[in-house]
């Protein structure tokens, strides 16, 4: 069990390592120069304030200095945990603005993820079993894994928020609000928090809901069903047993969708205009600010690592084969 | 089974470690604004605040509980914020709506509709006979919004602070000496003053309490963010975040009593620009009283009954905010050549983009590209002798004239044989100016000149258009209209004649197409020197400035690009308008000095009937 593990985390450290990499070298590959376009954006009127400006904040950002130092100098203030000073926020930490951001994409990503992968299963198992289920969940179930996040957020946005004024069009919370611990505040976040949530629950709910209806039809028709079935067992009992080995390939497929969905809320959140880590990356872009698009990449890749290694765990603990393999391994 | 159960258990035991592990709380997120905390830290339950309108009007009480807005009483504004509010130092041009406007304050405002000085902090200011020395009154009985009173020492230092290296400004390459003495302040000169330049720093210059600065007037300037900084002007910090800025209405102001003045909103909301769209659905909803974003079909919606207005009630429905010019790379051949750049300008109609690209919220510029708020300098007559009027056939002699022939493909060549195709690079997602330039080439390729609409991304057009440190400006032909609307057409002579040429990199922001005219920029700075008050002489160089300007094209004036406001009346009214209040409308940096100001005290609130 230690070795399957070690294994797994030296993988793991490697992988981020190789993604840190990639991600300090990607923003610098963008044409153009971040420090003029934040002077240029601010319209002094005076050329030497201008060139004041340029000098400090190529000294700040360390710009200044040769690719190969500032590549240790990223490794070293990452070992600290710092995450630099972004460009975009003039100077604040990426670090604040990240964590900033965070609440917000978390409140959306991880009951979107759970809900719609515990919904789906249960419903494509549901939908495994009767015929007149099959035959609407499947149809819709394509049609919303086959649409694409934005346009399923306008969509939302144009009929529930603009036509039908029953959820808020854009934002966090309301800008007649501030945050406090009041029934009020609270009912307000959850009113912008739908329309976010839902572009990206019922997309993937789709997906799920295909997938475990496939893969129980498939265990329905396996040997070991087939057997039990001529064994007399009830059909609740072989339901059961096709379940659990149902569940492994979606608990892979969770995995492998979490690096997807990011990229999902990501333009949900510009639709939205939904303060989370989607919304900051994309003014990064739009700003040339390698520090917070490194940081932000950074904590999505050490994300996505961890909810796999989480995913890793679980599996281990739901499939008994895995843990007597690595038993045997042991041995 | 037992250990079916345990398994379960064990699951809900790892999601449950995980969730905690990454994400904390994701009830009420503490949203910190960037670089320090709110002080917004949860309070106990709190009522909804009721303050009596009569009160908010009167400015006489502050705000009780102050965590929501009432609406009638909160001024919802957006275009001006384009990333979260990161900064509140007035000397940093990054710093957020309002910081210099509404929180802090400058000497004298500038009226350009009636190109008029208002004494604001300054209750007046004077020359000496020999115009060497100036001497500014500082107003009494104005304080601080932490009660203690603004002095002529405060004035003094906050002109003295410009001194500060870090903060890269050239007022004292011509002033000499900023002293207080009692209630004034006395600025001396280094040889003839530049009276333009100083003119526009009596109406720019924030006055900060040197109480609190003079701690923070180092190097180090810049970082000092002052977030909730004490101020003197109508309103003070409330709170900010990713996505808006919030100001509530300071009761103490000092206009209230001096200039029977008050401010009608108690908070000012500005909403951080996500994307047009969203701007447009929030007005109309009436989600968004005071809207600065370009947003395309304005005038379509402005006769739509949405309740929605601008300053002119019919075409050009803007002011214009600033001019759009045809930037030339003049160092790069067919551009180098005076024939040619003249030719160009006669090939192209503004016309065009006015009406087909923006729909008339526009209007064509002057051919000296002047603002109309300065068309008492502009020579007319000489403008008329002298200047490029579009006539395709006209540009086609020209050209054959200055001797660029006429190629089988309808194009013309240089001199020497060589293909000429000029790039114009307009940066991408301007989708107004995309469409421009693509009208633009249309109208250069009827008169024979092939230019290559291009949008490249915006940090690619200034690399392209300032240069490197290790390369020159390698672009050759852009849009530009860095330079805003101000007291005197000398900042866009500056703009466009300044000498010795600014090093290519990121601080280039004058003379774009590297005109090189000794004469052109003695006369400017002879400009310079005039008074501001001395129109007659300001008129002469002027004409002066403008027959090389009309007969060389160094620049080619296009449009004048508008200071975009649109407005909802449901919830406030008696907006500025060509009609009855004529102010400026827009919240952007430089124009509440310009009387913006004056917009939040003419407001009304609608009363329901």
């Amino acid at each position: 069990m230690r070795r399957y593990f070690g294994r797994k985390l030296f993988t793991y450290l490697i992988t981020f390592f190789v993604a840190a990499t990639i991600d300090w070298l990607i923003p610098r590959f963008m044409p153009g120069d971040p420090i003029a376009v934040l002077v240029t954006k601010t319209n002094i009127l005076s050329p030497t304030q201008a060139q004041r400006m340029v000098e400090y904040y190529t000294q700040l950002f360390g710009l200044d200095k040769p690719m190969p130092v500032q590549y240790l100098n990223f490794w070293t203030s990452l070992l600290h945990g710092n995450l630099g000073l972004s460009i975009y926020g003039n100077g604040t930490p990426v670090i604040d603005m990240i964590m900033a951001a965070v609440p917000y994409t978390l409140a959306l990503l991880v009951p979107a993820i759970l809900l719609s992968w515990w919904a789906g299963n249960s419903f494509g198992a549901l939908a495994a079993r009767r015929k007149w289920l099959d035959n609407t969940v499947l149809p819709v179930g394509y049609i919303l894994t086959a649409t694409p996040y934005m346009w399923l957020a306008l969509v939302l946005s144009f009929l529930l928020a603009f036509s039908f004024r029953m959820f808020p069009l854009s934002g966090g919370y309301g800008f007649n609000l501030e945050p406090t611990l009041t029934w009020l505040f609270f009912t307000d976040l959850v009113a912008h928090w739908v329309l976010p949530f839902l572009s990206l629950f019922l997309v993937m709910f789709g997906g799920w809901a295909i997938g475990m209806r496939n893969m129980i039809i498939y265990e329905l028709e396996s040997d070991y069903s087939r057997y039990l079935a001529s064994l007399g067992a009830p059909q609740s009992l072989i339901r059961k047993y096709a379940f659990r080995n149902a569940m492994l390939p979606q608990i892979t497929g969770l995995a492998l969708q979490l690096g997807v969905i990011v990229a999902g809320s990501l333009v949900t959140e510009i639709v939205f205009a939904y303060p989370g880590l989607g919304h900051l990356v994309f003014a990064a872009i739009q700003n040339q600010d390698y520090f917070l698009l490194q940081g932000i990449f950074l904590f999505i890749i050490i994300g996505v690592l961890l909810a796999n290694f989480i995913v890793d765990i679980v599996y281990v603990l739901v499939d008994p084969r895995v843990r007597v393999a690595m038993r045997g391994g042991t041995a | 089974m037992q250990l079916g159960k345990t398994r379960v258990v064990a699951l809900l035991a790892v999601v449950a470690i995980a969730a905690s592990a990454c994400g904390g709380s994701t009830a009420t997120p503490t949203v910190a604004a960037p670089g320090a905390t709110t002080g917004a830290t949860p309070a106990p339950v709190a009522t909804p605040a009721t303050t009596p309108a009569a009160a908010a009007v009167n400015g006489t009480l502050p705000p009780t509980d102050t965590t929501v807005y009432p609406r009638a009483e909160t001024l919802y504004t957006s275009g001006k914020q384009w990333g979260a509010p990161s900064t509140w130092n007035p000397f940093d041009s990054n710093m957020a709506m309002g910081v210099v406007g509404l929180q802090y304050e400058t000497l004298f405002l500038y009226d350009p509709i009636k190109d008029a000085y208002t004494p604001w902090l300054a209750s007046g200011g004077s020359w000496d006979s020999a115009k060497t020395t100036y001497t500014i009154n500082v107003r009494q009985g104005v304080k601080w919004s932490d009660g203690t009173a603004l002095t002529a020492a405060d004035v003094a230092f906050s002109l003295n602070i410009y001194q500060n290296a870090a903060l890269g400004s050239n007022l004292f390459t011509i002033v000499d000496k900023v002293v207080a003495s009692g209630n004034n302040v006395v600025v001396t000169f280094k040889g003839t003053p530049a009276y333009q330049e100083f003119s526009s720093a009596l109406y720019n210059d924030p006055i900060v309490p040197a109480a609190i600065w003079t701690a923070k007037n180092d190097a180090n300037i810049l970082k000092f963010l002052n977030q909730g900084g004490v101020g003197s002007g109508p309103y003070t910090y409330k709170t900010a975040a990713q996505d808006r800025m919030v100001w509530v209405k300071n009761p103490t102001w000092w206009a209230t009593a001096a200039l029977s003045l008050t401010v009608k909103p108690t908070y000012v909301v500005d909403i951080v620009n996500s994307s047009n769209n969203a701007a447009l659905g929030e007005l109309l909803s009436g989600g968004l009283d005071l809207d600065n974003n370009y947003l395309p079909g304005i005038a379509q919606i402005v006769n739509g009954g949405y309740g929605v207005t601008t300053y002119f009630a019919a075409a050009p429905y803007m002011l214009g905010g600033n001019t759009a010019w045809l930037v030339p790379n003049t160092k790069k051949a067919p551009l180098n050549d005076p024939a040619f750049r003249r030719a160009l300008a006669e090939a192209i109609d503004p016309n065009n983009v006015v009406v087909k690209d923006y729909g008339n919220i526009v209007a064509k510029a002057d051919p000296t590209g002047l603002l109309p708020v300065w068309s008492k300098y502009i020579d007319t007559a000489q403008v008329t002798s002298l200047g490029a009027t579009f006539d395709a056939t006209k540009a086609k002699a020209d050209l054959a004239a200055a001797g660029y022939k006429l190629g089988s493909d309808g194009f013309v060549t240089n001199k020497d044989g060589t293909a000429i195709k000029l790039n114009l690079e307009v940066p991408d997602g301007w989708s107004d100016w995309m469409e421009a330039e693509t009208l633009i080439a249309k109208d250069a390729a009827a008169a024979g000149i092939n230019i290559n609409p291009t949008h490249p991304a915006y940090a690619t057009v200034v690399n392209d258009r300032n240069g490197t440190a290790t390369a020159a400006p390698t672009f050759d032909l852009v849009i530009n209209n860095d330079v805003q609307i101000g007291n005197t057409p000398w900042v866009y002579y500056d703009y466009i004649f300044r000498q010795p040429q600014i090093a290519a990199g990121a601080a280039r922001n004058r003379n774009y197409e590297q005109y090189d005219n000794a004469a052109a920029w003695a006369l400017v700075q002879q400009l310079d020197k005039t008074p501001v008050e001395d129109t007659a002489t300001m008129k002469t160089i002027c004409s002066q400035l403008q027959k090389i300007q009309l007969t060389d094209e160094p620049i080619i004036p296009l449009w004048y690009n508008g200071e975009w406001s649109q407005v909802n009346n449901s919830v406030w009214t008696n907006w500025p308008s060509s009609t009855t209040n004529q102010v400026q409308p827009a919240t952007w940096n430089g124009y509440w000095q310009m009387g913006a100001i004056y917009m939040l005290t003419n407001l009304k609130p609608v009363t329901k009937s």
